[in-house]
């Protein structure tokens, strides 16, 4: 929802506050209410609610599309920034994170400073947080949810602070839930009440996850529930320091680039877009770029292609420390060369493009991709070669000329007659005379794609005097009614 | 008359002077060997020269690295994908569209040295002064070393000095008759003038191809003209007139 309030903010379409908002999800029976806003909250607009039946209840109700992927997308961002509180943080299902703070809160001031501190920091990214601090994960993550405020509990009151609670904090799933509640279990602590064989009886088949005796020892710290972290993304970075400043990179890029390659090669990786970065003594820095087309960690290719970048890099007053990292890598598996000294023809077309591609630039170098279309300027588009396979190109039965003029540029009808193209036409200042033809192909204006009033196309393949075979068109027919005389236009040169 | 060059002669022929000399397929001078060849064209906005490069191209699978500059595509327009099926390309066309021609010839060096590629075809506009004899070298140079032909697509350009081994001068003729309509243009020829090659005779061909034909050695189709009556004739009256 928070999400969404800043998005809509930017875009400057928010809502008044007074109309209740709600984001729509796909459900089983139609869509169901994702998250509600403060306002639809204070209507009593719960989450899961079927958008139909609050419609029908509010109808000035305010409907959004969820946006679930780019929420769960954001929330490991979040995970990862909350790491500047403690080193050990994880997504929790769909909408929490869990920190292990052990030894982390005396660097914020206690917990309760700590606390604030998080509360604070959330509430500036403009984000609500509902916080809770516990001796075990599975305390804390109840009191988050079903707590009321913000709760620090200690291992001594543990379980009077979880005693109020409603069993289905566990998360035991409904079935459980629905069963407990029968049994008149609707709190932790007449839970905590029952015997432990009692409840090891009736539950032992049911999994670890929804297993309510397990669950409430985790959460009360009889057995052991650490936290598993995912780890960081391996940063790949390889650097020289020099003792004085120089000017020149050159010489040091060798080491870096072997030096990063070495890496590279002990996880069986290999680097498909890299950055050279310069430290340069006056405290600024100056980076370059280069992209692979497939994963490589040849020392020699990836010098190739960071040499020809270097032209641009402004050293100022000299740097002391280079540093070569692979912003991004793919697996790359040792590669057998051919054992008769062949060159694998696949890795030298990839070299190329990264050669070509580092020095030209990625739009300069293509290749072609088709689109279903009538018009000839339509039907191939470029592609950059870097990142994208050749397509296959369409089989046409018509003629077609062998060069393209985009766009088409306009002819001079010299001697008009009232069928098939012009007998004399004037085109670039040279006058021509018609001597064979063949045509026309019509060819419509797409009305799901072009302006109204666009005009078909007759197209004609004339040759002329000195046997140079030209396509022309001419744009809409006399009264038409889509402007006034048609014009004639050159588009194509046939071998 | 074209100057002598102290590399070579310069052997201009003369429309009466027909060779007979059409090279076989699998010759070390048959249209896929691997060497740096100049078609220059004969005229303005005559896509002649592009056509016969793609009859000529080898038959393979692999790229073909296709390098522009931005006034021959100005001038003559783009190469147009859906019309490379007819000329019976098999692999796809790497383009490089850069502005300038010291980049075409760049990246055309680039290309050569790359076993992957099926051929080089470079396409530049004018005599640029980057277009150097010793440029053309170093590409000719390329080629041989790496077994991939080469072609360089000169447009605009009336024989500068080249180290090409094999110097081509394309023109369109009028077309062949088209089977079902006598007014429509059917299958191109071009006029196809050898004017400077190493190791074989200069000569000049009417040049056709066969978009039936199966393999790349029988596409392209080189016809002695000296037997073209009517053409022949035609040069006969012309110098008769003249003399």
């Amino acid at each position: 929802m928070d999400r969404w309030r800043r998005i809509t903010a930017q875009q400057r379409t928010l809502p008044d506050e007074t109309v209740p908002v709600v984001l729509a999800q796909a459900g089983r029976h139609g869509p169901v209410v994702y998250a509600v806003s403060v306002a639809a909250q204070a209507r009593g607009i719960s989450e899961g609610a079927r958008i139909v039946d609050v419609q029908a209840i509010h109808p000035d109700l305010h409907v959004e599309q969820a946006d679930a992927p780019g929420d769960r997308k954001l929330l490991d961002r979040v995970a990862h920034w909350a790491r500047r509180w403690c080193p050990w943080t994880v997504r929790d299902g769909a909408d929490g994170i869990v920190m292990d703070v052990t030894g982390a809160d005396h660097l914020f001031g206690g917990e309760t400073a700590m606390l604030r501190d998080i509360g604070t920091r959330f509430q500036m990214q403009g984000l609500t947080a509902r916080l809770a601090m516990a001796p075990t994960r599975g305390a804390a993550q109840m009191l988050a949810r079903f707590g009321v405020g913000r709760v620090i509990c200690d291992t001594e009151d543990l379980e009077m602070c979880l005693a109020p609670l409603p069993v289905a904090a566990l998360r035991i799933g409904a079935d459980t839930d629905r069963l407990l509640q029968r049994l008149g279990l609707k709190t932790l602590g007449a839970l905590m009440q029952v015997p432990r064989v009692a409840l090891m009886r009736r539950f032992d088949r049911l999994a670890e996850e929804i297993n309510p005796l397990v669950l409430l020892d985790r959460a009360l710290g009889r057995t052991a529930d650490p936290l598993n972290a995912p780890a960081d993304a391996r940063h790949w970075l390889a650097r020289v320091r020099l003792p004085e400043p120089v000017i020149d990179p050159l010489p040091h890029l060798e080491a870096l680039a072997q030096d990063l390659c070495v890496q590279l090669a002990e996880a069986e990786q290999g680097a498909r877009q890299l950055r050279l970065t310069i430290y340069r003594v006056d405290g600024e820095w100056r980076s370059r770029d280069v992209a692979t087309a497939s994963a490589s960690r040849d020392p020699a290719h990836l010098l190739r292609l960071l040499a020809g970048k270097l032209d641009g890099i402004d050293p100022g007053f000299g740097f002391d420390l280079l540093t070569l990292e692979a912003l991004r890598v793919e697996p790359l598996a040792l590669q057998q060369d051919h054992l008769e000294g062949r060159r694998d023809a696949q890795r030298d077309v990839a070299a190329l493009l990264d050669r070509l591609t580092a020095r030209l630039g990625p739009d300069k170098i293509t290749w072609s991709a088709w689109v279903q279309s009538h018009l000839p300027e339509r039907v191939e588009h470029a592609l950059p070669a870097l990142g994208h396979v050749a397509g296959q190109a369409p089989v046409l039965d018509r003629a077609r000329p062998l060069r393209l003029l985009d766009p088409p540029e306009e002819i001079a009808v010299l001697y008009a007659v009232p069928e098939g193209p012009p007998a004399r036409f004037r085109w670039r200042r040279v006058a021509y005379l018609t001597r064979r033809h063949e045509g026309p192909e019509r060819i419509a204006p797409e009305w799901w794609r072009d302006r109204p009033g666009t005009r078909l196309r007759d197209y004609y393949k004339v040759e002329v005097g000195d046997g140079r075979r030209f396509w022309i068109y001419r744009e809409g027919i006399l009264g038409d009614g889509r402007g006034g005389d048609p014009r004639w236009f050159m588009q194509g040169i046939f071998a | 008359m074209l100057p002598d060059s102290p590399f070579g002669q310069v052997i201009s022929l003369s429309h009466k002077h027909l060779v007979q000399d059409v090279p076989r397929p699998g010759d070390a001078a048959a249209p896929g060997a691997a060497v740096l060849r100049d078609v220059l064209a004969g005229g303005p906005f005559d896509a002649a020269a592009a056509g016969f490069v793609l009859a000529a191209l080898p038959d393979s699978a692999a790229p073909v690295l296709w390098v522009s500059d931005r006034m021959s595509r100005r001038e003559n327009g783009r190469l147009y994908g859906p019309a490379l099926a007819q000329f019976g390309l098999k692999g796809p066309i790497l383009r490089v569209e850069v502005s300038h021609p010291r980049d075409v010839l760049w990246a055309m060096e680039e290309g050569a040295g790359c076993a992957g590629l099926a051929a080089v075809v470079g396409e530049i506009h004018g005599a640029p002064e980057v277009l150097s004899f010793t440029a053309t070298k170093r590409l000719a140079l390329r080629a041989e070393t790496a077994q991939l032909p080469v072609w360089l697509i000169r447009s605009a350009d009336h024989g500068a000095l080249s180290a090409a081994r094999e110097r081509w001068r394309l023109s369109s003729l009028p077309s062949q008759m088209h089977p079902d309509n006598p007014q429509a243009p059917g299958l191109p020829q071009w006029e196809a003038e050898l004017f400077r090659a190493r190791g074989r005779a200069p000569g000049v061909w009417s040049a056709g191809y066969d978009r039936s034909a199966r393999t790349a050695a029988d596409r392209l189709r080189l016809v002695s003209r000296s037997g073209d009556g009517p053409l022949a004739e035609d040069h006969r009256a012309a110098a008769d007139a003249a003399g």
